[in-house]
């Protein structure tokens, strides 16, 4: 996918009886879901500039029309085994919010799946994932098609310490 | 429509004339103050002239004197906006040569009623 | 049609707020006794723009507010009354007030409105001590004209007629009959009496005079608005046509009762609908706004003019090239890139204010800081028309602030003081700004006591920042104590500069602009502050270097030098920080690779270069594989999507699309010395 691929959020209507769309993609065979209404775009992967002295996760940042923007690589973040970046990886380009202000930033998963509308009443909470998954990420899990796929709050995701605050790198390391 | 020249030193007002003026299908030239009017007033003829009377670099009394001054706006209507109702600003625009007043504050409504008065 | 009055009300609070701008020089600049009338008229003119704007869109606070000092205003301006001191203060009391409330109604929330109501009731108070005729004026318009006990009248009977002047004014008594026909049916017969014979007619002047009938239920002053206008100029009876008197009869009367009609003349217009307060949006926008030149936009459009020329003749020339084309498409882009160029700078020039901008609170704040401390200053001000960047003058003005305080409340001595010491009783403060470089610059001068030396020096032990006062001798660094954290040379924590906020805090607020500040100061002299800013945030001149792979961006104003290693000028202290000689100087080196964990080409100090800089006033050496070209490069956050990052201070985008970091020369030594600190302690445990 050379091109970016603008998702017009204005066209996608919830369908009125509670039900939220979810754009999914897969990140070492398991699918992960996100809010439709977050996701700016999704383009194909290209080179980004490496920011010294933050974790390995963050691939770096990236220009976006003449923005900054922060890449990370969700695999590394969920402490995944790393995959070689090919031809079908994609950078989601996500809104993520928080209580100071609004962030673009992109994360790179193995590729992108489908789209799904989940009733709130669908979405089952989540069982303690381990280490790999901090249960605080996941916003629910649903089932479609007899599959399991994880919902991720990408404002809990994105908004972690480590991708906000000055001196948490510093005092990591 | 009518082509009318909006004088005011406040932007806010001169915007709201001009605004106003606008919506009405008017077309509107806009003067910061009297000099920056009669500079334009020398090279254009208007149906109607609205100015404010306190101004810098010219006031709008003057401006007014001004006009009658010259051929084409001998009789073209001038109204200045002025606060002091009844005051004796009125009197000085008459004698100055001002067709009419329209007192401030006013809305946009009573601006168009008073124009109608002098453009028919 | 409706309009919606709220759209004027981002214009009417800029105006507004530069009014009362303008308000308050004016008023600073007043003479007791002798005021100038043109400057008693500029303030005038302000108050009574804020007034007409505030009563037309609706603020009827700030309307009923700023009426009592317009009517004071206009009669300090007719001669009535005289310009004091209390009259002086009462006034820049009430532009404070008005400022409040302009300013609430920008971030739509609330003023102090008991202080607005004293202040008003001070106004007053002046206003009544003084009646002026202006009171008995408005009670007689209030008087009510006597109830007509007759019956209704079903119409009207209007004698008109024009003095020969009325046409002059621009007034057409057919626009009249017209509007009178709107309230009802008319009939019209015209005198032609007066109409000279042909060679005497001067087409200019008005003959005819009217008698019109006009049957309405509209009442006489509906009537009477029609010809407000023109009560000077015509002579004008109306006359009630009653169901029960017959019209001939009213005409004897005629002469009573144009006397009646002369005598309510001037009507009261009909009162003013008031709007609700323009409708209050949930969010309080920060609209923020620049007023920019008509020159400057008139330059952009002839650039964007000569852009789009430039850019239809290289796409023709795209069209059909070849080889042979080759000189003019080399021509073509040289004249996009000065377009390009040009245009940048213009955009830039967009952002430029005058530091007048903020030069502008100082008299105020002069006038009411001496009042306070019995001090005697006199003000001056040069260079205020020096531009820089609205977002660096925005950040500029608290520090700036903070000097003229320290200034007036250290520097400056107290009347008595000064004429011991041989003085003007009367001390001076100047303000200066000018461009120098890409920078500008701008001095606060006093000529005061000067700083003290040995007590900088004391207290710099007191406070601990230094062990010994022999451990510095050069006068910079004694000034540069003050910059300390934790200094504090007031004796007496003063209600003026005694804020808890100290000179460290002003010297990180120049610093995070990327400028600096230096002190000059000679005892019983007087001192100079110099504040060193760049124009403006958004572009800086870049030296690209390269660290293996990566590339980042050295601002070219912190480069110092750069040169090829020697092993000889390298020196190892204790074992592992690196010095390196330069002429007289020790300079550490900081390898970079290290610092940003990149894969250098090679580690080997004679393969790269050091590129010398300075940064805090200290000079350190980066070691980079190579130097690649300088540029301007436009600064971009990195933190509006991610986060500050240490010893880098943005990022930019190169002409490939790719990012670059740009090195914060500061938090790279920072850095350094915090690694450098931790290798250490660690080699200690």
């Amino acid at each position: 996918m050379d091109t970016a691929q603008l998702l017009d959020s204005d066209s996608i209507i919830a369908d009125g009886d509670g039900h939220e769309q979810y754009l999914t993609f897969m990140l070492a065979g398991e699918e992960y879901g996100v809010d439709i209404l977050r996701v700016q775009e999704i383009k194909g992967w290209d080179s980004a500039t490496r920011i010294p002295n933050t974790p390995d996760y963050v691939q770096g940042v990236i220009n976006l029309r003449g923005t900054i923007v922060p890449i990370i690589d969700l695999r590394m973040r969920f402490n995944l085994e790393k995959l070689e970046y090919g031809p079908t990886t994609v950078v989601v380009v996500l809104k993520v919010s928080s209580t100071s202000k609004n962030r673009t930033m992109g994360i790179v998963v193995d590729g992108v799946s489908d789209v799904y509308s989940i009733s709130a009443d669908e979405l089952k909470s989540a069982p303690e994932f381990g280490d790999e998954i901090n249960a605080e990420f996941v916003k629910g899990l649903a089932t479609i098609d007899e599959k399991m796929v994880i919902m991720l709050d990408i404002d809990k995701l994105l908004n972690s310490r480590e991708l906000n605050v000055l001196d948490s790198v510093a005092s990591e390391k | 429509m009518a082509k009318i020249l909006a004088v005011d030193d406040s932007a806010s007002m001169r915007q709201m004339v001009a605004f106003t003026l606008k919506s009405a299908g008017h077309e509107v030239v806009e003067a910061v103050d009297g000099k920056n009017a009669l500079d334009i007033a020398k090279k254009q003829s208007f149906n109607l002239v609205i100015t404010d009377v306190n101004m810098p670099n010219m006031d709008g009394l003057t401006l007014t004197k001004e006009l009658r001054g010259l051929a084409n706006f001998k009789f073209t209507p001038i109204l200045i906006l002025t606060t002091e109702a009844g005051g004796d600003k009125k009197v000085q625009g008459k004698a100055a040569g001002a067709t009419g007043w329209l007192v401030k504050p006013f809305n946009p409504e009573q601006l168009l009623s008073t124009i109608k008065r002098v453009l028919g | 049609m409706s309009i919606d009055l709220s759209q004027f009300k981002q214009t009417f609070i800029e105006e507004s707020l530069e009014g009362l701008d303008i308000m308050e020089s004016s008023l600073l600049n007043l003479d007791v006794g002798e005021a100038d009338p043109e400057v008693i008229n500029t303030i005038f003119r302000a108050a009574h723009s804020i007034k007409g704007g505030s009563g037309t869109f609706g603020f009827n606070d700030i309307a009923s507010f700023t009426h009592v000092l317009e009517t004071l205003l206009d009669q300090m301006r007719a001669g009535e009354r005289d310009v004091t001191t209390p009259a002086i203060e009462a006034l820049l009391a009430s532009v404070d007030c008005l400022r409040d409330m302009i300013n609430a109604l920008q971030d739509e929330g609330s003023y102090d409105e008991e202080r607005v109501a004293s202040v008003q009731k001070e106004l007053e108070k002046m206003l009544d001590n003084e009646a002026s005729n202006s009171q008995t004026t408005e009670s007689a318009a209030t008087i009510a004209p006597p109830e007509d006990e007759l019956p209704t009248a079903t119409g009207w009977l209007i004698k008109f007629s024009p003095h020969p002047d009325m046409l002059r004014t621009g007034n057409d008594p057919v626009l009249m009959f017209r509007e009178l026909e709107g309230l009802g049916s008319l009939e019209v017969k015209a005198d032609i009496e007066a109409l000279p014979g042909f060679e005497d007619h001067l087409a200019e002047d008005a003959y005819l005079s009217w008698e019109i009938k006009l049957t309405t239920d509209a009442t006489e002053d509906q009537v009477q608005e029609i010809f407000s206008w023109v009560d000077d100029e015509c002579d004008l009876e109306i006359t009630a046509i009653r169901p029960d008197i017959e019209p001939a009869a009213v005409v004897e009367t005629a002469a009573q009762v144009v006397e009646e009609v002369k005598e309510t003349a001037p009507q009261k217009e009909p009162p003013v609908a008031k709007k609700p307060a323009a409708k209050r949006s949930a969010k309080s926008t920060e609209a923020t706004s620049i007023r920019v030149g008509t020159d400057k936009v008139d330059a952009l459009i002839n650039l964007v003019g000569e852009l789009v020329i430039t850019q239809s003749m290289l796409s023709q020339l795209g069209e059909e090239f070849d080889m042979s084309k080759l000189e003019k498409l080399r021509n073509g882009l040289a004249q996009l890139e000065r377009n390009t160029r040009e245009m940048q700078e213009n955009v830039l020039r967009i952002r430029m204010l005058p530091i007048s901008f903020s030069f502008n609170r100082f008299p105020r704040l002069v006038h009411d800081l001496t009042q306070k401390m019995g001090k005697k200053v006199s003000l001056k001000m040069s260079g205020e028309q020096t531009e820089l960047d609205k977002t660096v003058m925005e950040k500029i003005g608290d520090p700036l602030v903070h000097l003229v305080r320290n200034a007036l409340d250290h520097g400056i001595e107290s009347p008595e003081d000064r004429i011991a010491a041989g003085k003007d009783p009367v001390g001076t403060l100047q303000l200066n700004a000018y461009h120098k470089g890409g920078n500008i610059i701008i001095e606060i001068s006093d000529d005061g006591a000067g700083i003290n030396k040995q007590r900088v020096l004391e207290k710099a032990v007191q406070s601990g920042i230094i062990n010994s006062p022999s451990d510095i001798t050069e006068d910079a660094q004694i000034f540069d104590l003050i910059f300390a954290p934790g200094f504090s040379t007031a004796d007496v924590v003063s209600d003026v500069s005694g804020r808890g906020v100290g000179m460290d805090v002003v010297k990180k607020n120049i610093k995070a602009l990327g400028g600096g500040i230096e002190i000059a100061s000679r005892e019983g002299v007087g001192s100079t502050f110099s504040i060193r800013l760049p124009l403006t945030l958004a572009i800086l001149d870049g030296q690209l270097v390269r660290v293996g792979e990566e590339v980042y961006i050295i601002p070219l104003i912190s480069i110092v030098e750069s040169l090829q290693i020697t092993k000889q000028a390298v020196n190892r202290l204790a074992g592992r920080a690196e010095v390196y000689r330069l002429r007289d100087d020790y300079i550490s080196i900081i390898r970079l690779y290290n610092l940003f964990g990149s894969k250098p080409d090679s580690t080997d100090l004679e393969k790269g270069l050091l590129v010398v800089v300075e940064g805090d006033g200290q000079k350190v050496g980066l070691f980079v594989d190579d130097l690649l070209g300088q540029q301007q490069v436009v600064i971009k956050s990195l933190e509006s999507n991610f986060k500050q990052v240490e010893g880098v201070s943005g990022a930019t985008i190169l002409g490939d699309g790719t990012v670059a970091l740009i090195m914060d020369i500061g938090g790279l030594i920072d850095l350094s010395n915090s690694a450098q600190k931790k290798f250490s302690d660690g080699a200690v445990a």
